[in-house]
Parts: C-alpha cells; structure tokens; sequence
C-alpha cells in the first residue's frame, strides 16, 4: 500500500487488493459482510480489512478439524519440505511483505527487510525441527521390567493462534510455525491493528504446499474473536501470546472449560517489548512441545 | 542340460543390454564370455518346479522393455579432480576408466588423484574450514545444505541414471531409493546445522575440523550423502574418494556444490585406486577419518590411523541372518527375505545372506520362495522392470562365482532360476543354496552378490546362537506375529540394526551401523551427527 503515491506518480491507476480472510484453503469475505479500516502507523489509511464473525471462525474451526488427520499423518520430512516450501515462497515476495511491514509497523525501509528476512529464515529453522523433535522429546524408557517402553510426540490438534499484537509478520510466523511442524492446524486471529502482512502470508500459504485448512487466518476485533475461540469446544489449544491482558483471566477460564492447553506469553514478557529478531529468545523448540501430546507405549519383551 | 541355463539366445523380448538404439537385439551374438566368466558348474535344478516347466525353461511370459533413456546424462568424455571449488587434471597427469558394467563399455576417463592431490585437497579443505566454514553461522551452513538437497531433487532423474550406468543397479532402486535418500540425508542434517545445541544439551559441539572420507561402490551417491551431510551441518570440510569403478555421481555431485554457491574447498572430490584413499586417511592434516567398506581394508584403515588424534568410524561388512519363524506372515516373508538378499544385486554390508527358518517351516518356504525367484528380472539396470542388475564390476563378478563354486564344492545344494542373462556385462543369477551348514564358506564370508544360503533352527535360542555366531554384526531380521519374540530377538542379536518384520529400510533420521568386525560409530540421527563433533564445556 505504500506504493500508492509512487503509482500514481507514473500516472497509472493501481490496482488494490482486497484483503480477505482465508478459511479451508479459500478467501472469503466474511460472511458477516462487516469490515474495519486499517491504518498505517502514522494514522494514513491502508486498506479494509475483513471484520470476521463468530460465525466465520467456527467454519474456520471445522476447516481445521477437517485437515487436521491429513496433517498428522504427513511423514515429518515431508511436513518439514512443506514449511520449507513456505519460506522459499516468501523470499520470492520479499519486497511486497517488506512494502507492508513497513506500513504496518512504520519501521524504516531497511528494519521492514530485516524483519522479513528473519521470519523466512524463522520457516526454515523450524522446518528442520519436523524430523528431529521427536528425537529431542521422546524416546525409550528404561522400566525395570521386561518391557519395550517408549515414549513419542504426537499432534495435539486444532491450536487457535492469537497472534503477536505488534509484530506483524516475524510475531505471527513465530507462533505459526511451531504449530504446524509438530502437525497441528491452526486457526490464527491476525494483529488486529496490523492485519495486512498476515493476510498476505495467507495468500503465500494458499500457493505453497500447505493443503487447505491446515492455516485458517482471520482478521478482526480481537475482543468479539479470543472469547469465542478461548470457549469453543472443538479447539483442542490456545496459543494465547497475543490475548490482551485484561482478557487473559476470561479466555483462560473458557478454555478451561474443554481443558485446552493453553501456551501463554512468558511471565515477565509483554508483546510490546518482545524483539522477534533475537533468534536465542524466538526460536524455541518448547514452543513446538506447547502443542504436541506424549504418547507412551509398553510392550512385552519375551519369547 | 544345466549348462544351457548359461547360454539362453536373446530373446527379441530381452532389452538390448545398454544401448537403446543397439539394432535387432536377437541378432548375433551368443553369449560367448559365458565360458570365460567361469559359470559353468551348475548343479541345482532351473525352474520352478511347481509349474511343471522343464530344466532350462523361461518363464512363461515376459514384459516388453521399458528402458530409461540415457541422454538426460550429459556424459563427458573426461572429468577432473574437484579440488577447492575447481576441476583440474591430476598432478602427474594420469587418468583410469570407468566402465558400465551392464556393456563392459567404457564411460568416461576420470582424473587419477595422486598423492601431491590428496595434499592439496587436504590443505585446501583445511583453508576453507579454518577461514569460514567453520565459523560460518549454523543458520548458513543449513541453508547450503538445504539448497544442496533441492538441488538434488531436482537433478533426480539424472542423478538416477547416471548412477545405473556408472554402477549396474537398477534404475528402479537409483529412482527410488539411492537418490531420494541421499536427497533427505542432505535435508536432515541441514536442520541439524543450527540446531547443535539440542542434539548435545550442555555441551558446546565444535567441529572436528577436516574430515577424510572413502566410500563404497555399492551405493555411490547415497554414501557420499551419508558422509558429506553430516559433516558439513556439524562445521567440517570434506575430502572425498569415490571408489574407482564408481567416481561419476561424486563428481556430477561436484556441480551440485557449485550450484549451490558452496564456498570452494568445503567440499574436495579425489578419485582414485585404493592406494590413494590410504594416503588420505593416512594425511597428517586430516582431523577425521570415516570409511564404508570391506572389513579387510577396515583394519588397514583403522592401523593407520593408529597413534593419530583422528576421530575414526568405520562402517564394514556384514553377515546378516534374516531369521524367520513359524508365525510369520509367509508372504510378506517372502518379499522382505527377496529385498533383503537381491536387492541391489546383493551389493549390500547389511543383506540378509543367511536365511534363518524354523524347520517347521523350511520346505513351504523354500518351495515359495524358489517361486519367486523365478519371477525376478536380471538385465538391463536401466530397464524400469528390472529387479537385479549388473554386478558392479569383473572383479566382483569373479569373487561371487569363486564363492558360489566354494559353496557347491563343499556340498550345499544350489537353486538358480531359469532367467536369460544379457549377453554382455557383468551379470548373475539370483542364488539360492539350501542344505547350507554354518562351517561353509558361503555362511561365513561376505560373498556381497546376489547369493543367498539358507539353514535352519528350531528354538529361538538356537536362532539366536546361530544369527550371532559371526564375526560381523552389522544388521538382523526377524520375522514373526509375535511382539515379544521380536523384542526378544532384538534384545539379543549382535546387530546394529534389526529390522522386524522387514528389511533393507534406510532413513536419515535412523543410525545405521555395526556391532563387532562391522565396524564402529553410526551414521543417520544424531548418533551420526556425533562422529563429526568435539563436545566441549559449555
């Protein structure tokens, strides 16, 4: 969008896009026909982002549920090539989501490709994880008696994702990213005030090798969306990173309610003050652990 | 009589051996080298005995050629030495053949490294090392890596068929499994680079600095791949010696680095004999050493490293028992004991050479599995239908016949089934020997072809004694519905690998390697990660 005074400096009309939410693999509007308007840093209008419904995220709930098996059963290698394939994509967009970062967030030009850089770079690291999780979080247990025991990570489910207030795009794809290697599907709840960049990562997602349904992304009021997500009872975790914190008590308290598990921001971590770009503190395989389930297994040794 | 099962004439049906364009392939030549290659002394009946077919007679039907096409290999005539991001002629100028084993035609010429080469492979491996590699942050180190992988992927099918000619597997074995798993080795270890600090908590893993690798012939790409990927994500560089029938995927490899931007001298390719890998190992500047080979050159390895601070790991031969009891699943027994004797032609440390099957079950098992041997198809590598290929080279050839001509001299019974051979080349049949005892030669030794020899047992302690009386311990079978017994098994096998219920199964992600004279160290996981790391304190 910041291109639009260099477009029309050349004396054509550009053409905008319209920014959708992206639910099983589609852009749809919402179906609420509500939308709000999203503003640059400096106050400037940007675009009109989609207001969705509650109605809207439970169809992204279903979507989730209904690609979540396929997900799980994908090899981790190939899971890992898949999130990988997402960043070789996003290198190829480059200056588009440095163009919109730079909107959104109102950093300078070269900190916008900074950004953008690491959150490739961020796919690629925890596309390394698909392969190596389980060799990290599982394995065989020494029982004193004469049985095979050993223990594997498996997927928790659908995660709801309430992604990063501020930081656009490396916050959102922080929080996606462990989600999906270890095998779960994501419904996430976009920046509110800085939707842009993730709705355009949808549509890399939409093009990469991420099937349908696996990322449901939204954009809307962060307040009528979280409830409903914290509480619905086909969510099976909330990565709860981006819930405001007068809400954290309610949303904790509704996802109670299914015993969701619930990955909360660390003590003493506000978003606001969180650098994204420090990769010893951003890059974190328990975020990938925050959304797996331990499976333990005993069998008989003997003849 | 048995002798004709030598001299079968080409059938129009046979695929030309190597040469798509070869004319009429029923024209001409009777397969005149029979003689000369020594296969003469055939004992055992041919043919199925179940379907009433009479000695020396081809299965009943046959598929029609499905040949790969070579011209995606853009084969030239000679390649050089790969040292510090470049091609150049050896020092004294020498150069060796190799050949396609399925024509006996030459392919290329090939730079012969010399000793003043591996010298300066190593200190060119040694400069790009200590100036950046090594120092290079893991995040970069993984995205060569990764880079490498997808390289590999994409260059598949030439990979694949190059890797047939070069070598004689079939291309449906280089197509599905060398160069895909070679590919996912690449891809594994890449995530490892930037990830050290997990697969060794509390320990700071440093890299061991320059590392001295020869392979194998049998798997050329894939072995390259085990070796490389590991040591590159872990901070070292890399010389390299293909085996000297084998040296053209390395060096189609090669390109892969430039390709890949790889900063020169990461990675050092020096063919040669023998001779030549031995004055790699054995090169002061060398930091560490990893070789895939005979057991025999093993200990030559292993000598002359002794003394050295070297890091050692050695991957040899095998011996490995396929040990099937009477609830198995017949079937699927079948086919894993087939994958696991004739699947690249037997050119494998960990095939299951020696069949272990409870007697109850000996004589239906056997009579199946005569009949599915008969189904096998020897010939062409790059034929699509193909299941068994050429042997990799004369040499080869000639150490399975001596051993398979030991086998009948001391008194087990041979089976071959009745399949055509291509006139030339270096090919033979799928073998089977029953009445086998553990004192014969062919249940003792590394024969590393297609020959397989089958005993007996009838309590699991008596499998066990006999799967482990064996001076190797590189992998294992077990088959059987039974949980605890194959827990059992496992348990009490001297084997680095055991497979359960199947066999010949590789992954990047799964360390493979031996017990005993197999060697030591594993390579897969982080367990091969390990072999390519100093841990220090944090």
């Amino acid at each position: 969008m910041s291109d639009v005074a260099d477009s029309s400096v050349a004396g054509r009309i550009d053409v905008r896009k319209t920014y959708k939410l992206y639910i099983g693999g589609a852009f749809p509007r919402s179906e609420s026909g509500r939308s709000y308007l999203v503003s640059g840093s400096r106050g400037e209008p940007l675009a009109n982002a989609c207001r969705a419904s509650r109605k809207d995220l439970r169809e992204a709930v279903r979507a989730a549920r209904g690609a979540s098996d396929g997900w799980a059963a994908r090899t981790a290698m190939n899971r890992g090539q898949v999130l990988y394939r997402v960043a070789e994509l996003m290198e190829g967009r480059r200056d588009q989501f440095a163009a919109e970062v730079a909107a959104a967030e109102g950093v300078r030009a070269g900190v916008a490709q900074e950004l953008v850089g690491r959150a490739i770079d961020r796919w690629v690291w925890y596309a390394g994880w698909a392969d190596k999780i389980s060799q990290v979080l599982g394995g065989v247990n020494p029982v004193a008696a004469p049985y095979f025991d050993f223990t594997i990570p498996e997927p928790t489910g659908v995660v709801g994702v309430v992604a990063p207030e501020r930081s656009s795009l490396l916050g959102l794809v922080s929080r996606l990213a462990p989600v999906l290697v270890g095998g779960s599907v994501a419904v996430v709840l976009a920046s509110e005030t800085r939707p842009l960049p993730a709705v355009t990562l949808s549509e890399v997602l939409a093009t990469s090798d991420v099937p349908g349904g696996v990322v449901n992304l939204l954009t809307g009021w962060t307040k009528e969306l979280v409830p409903v997500l914290a509480a619905h009872e086909d969510v099976d975790a909330l990565d709860a990173w981006g819930v405001p914190e007068d809400l954290r008590v309610s949303v904790e308290q509704a996802a109670a309610e299914n015993i969701k598990r619930v990955a909360r921001r660390p003590a003493g971590i506000t978003d606001a003050r969180f650098d994204w770009t420090d990769d010893r503190r951003a890059e974190r395989p328990e975020w990938i652990a925050a959304f797996l389930e331990m499976k333990t297994v005993w069998h008989p040794v003997g003849s | 009589m048995a002798d004709d099962t030598l001299t079968h004439p080409r059938t129009s049906e046979e695929p030309a051996s190597g040469d798509a364009s070869a004319g009429d392939p029923s024209a001409g030549d009777a397969p005149a080298g029979a003689g000369e290659r020594g296969l003469r002394t055939w004992t055992g009946p041919v043919g199925p005995a179940s379907w009433g077919l009479g000695d020396g007679q081809a299965i009943p039907w046959d598929y029609a050629p499905a040949p790969e096409a070579r011209d995606i290999v853009r084969l030239r005539p000679r390649y050089g030495l790969f040292i510090d991001g470049r091609e150049r002629q050896s020092s004294d100028g020498a150069v060796f053949t190799s050949v396609d084993p399925s024509t006996e035609e030459p392919l290329a010429e090939i730079a012969r490294a010399t000793s003043a080469d591996i010298d300066r492979a190593v200190r060119a491996a040694r400069r790009a090392q200590s100036k950046g590699w090594g120092s290079l942050p893991g995040k970069e180190r993984a995205k060569y890596l990764f880079r490498i992988a997808r390289i590999l992927q994409e260059r598949s099918r030439e990979f694949a068929v190059l890797e047939s000619m070069d070598s004689g597997k079939p291309i449906k074995e280089s197509r599905d499994v060398d160069v895909p798993l070679a590919a996912a080795h690449f891809w594994y270890y890449a995530g490892w680079a930037d990830k050290l600090e997990y697969a060794f908590p509390g320990r700071v893993a440093r890299p061991l600095g320059v590392a001295a690798q020869v392979i194998p012939w049998n798997f050329p790409l894939l072995m390259l791949s085990w070796k490389i990927a590991p040591a590159l994500a872990a901070g070292n560089t890399v010389v390299l010696k293909p085996a000297s029938t084998t040296p053209l995927s390395a060096l189609l490899f090669a390109e892969v680095c430039v390709e890949a931007g790889l900063p020169p001298g990461v990675v050092n390719i020096v063919p040669g004999p023998g001779e030549i890998g031995m004055a790699l190992v054995s090169h002061p500047g060398v930091d560490k050493v990893a070789f895939t080979g005979s057991t025999e050159v093993g200990r030559l390895i292993a000598r002359a490293v002794a003394g050295t601070d070297k890091a050692l790991t050695l991957e040899l031969g095998g011996k490995a028992a396929n040990i099937v009891f009477d609830d198995a699943p017949l079937d699927q027994a079948i086919e894993g004991i087939v994958n696991g004797i004739y699947f690249n032609q037997g050119e494998v440390c960990c095939a299951g050479s020696r069949l272990l099957v409870q007697e109850s079950i000996a004589e239906p098992l056997i009579e199946k599995l005569k009949d599915r041997l008969a189904t096998i198809r020897v010939g062409d590598p790059l034929d699509k239908n193909t299941d068994v290929g050429a042997i990799n080279s004369k040499a080869q050839l000639e150490r399975i016949t001596a051993l398979v001509e030991a086998g009948v001299e001391e008194g087990a019974t041979l089976y071959q089934p009745a399949c055509q051979l291509p006139p030339r080349g270096y090919f033979f049949r799928p073998t089977l020997f029953t009445n086998v005892a553990m004192s014969h030669r062919i249940a003792r030794e590394e024969i590393f072809g297609p020959v397989l020899s089958v005993l007996t047992f009838r309590t699991p302690e008596e499998a066990i004694e006999k799967a482990n009386n064996t001076p190797y311990g590189l992998s294992a079978g077990v088959w059987t519905e039974k949980g605890s017994r194959i827990l059992l098994m496992t348990r009490r096998l001297k084997a680095g690998v055991v497979w359960a219920n199947t066999f010949n199964r590789f992954d990047p992600t799964s360390p493979f390697g031996g017990y005993k004279e197999s060697g030591f160290g594993r390579e897969g996981g982080v367990h091969g990660l390990h072999a390519y790391v100093r841990l220090e304190d944090r």
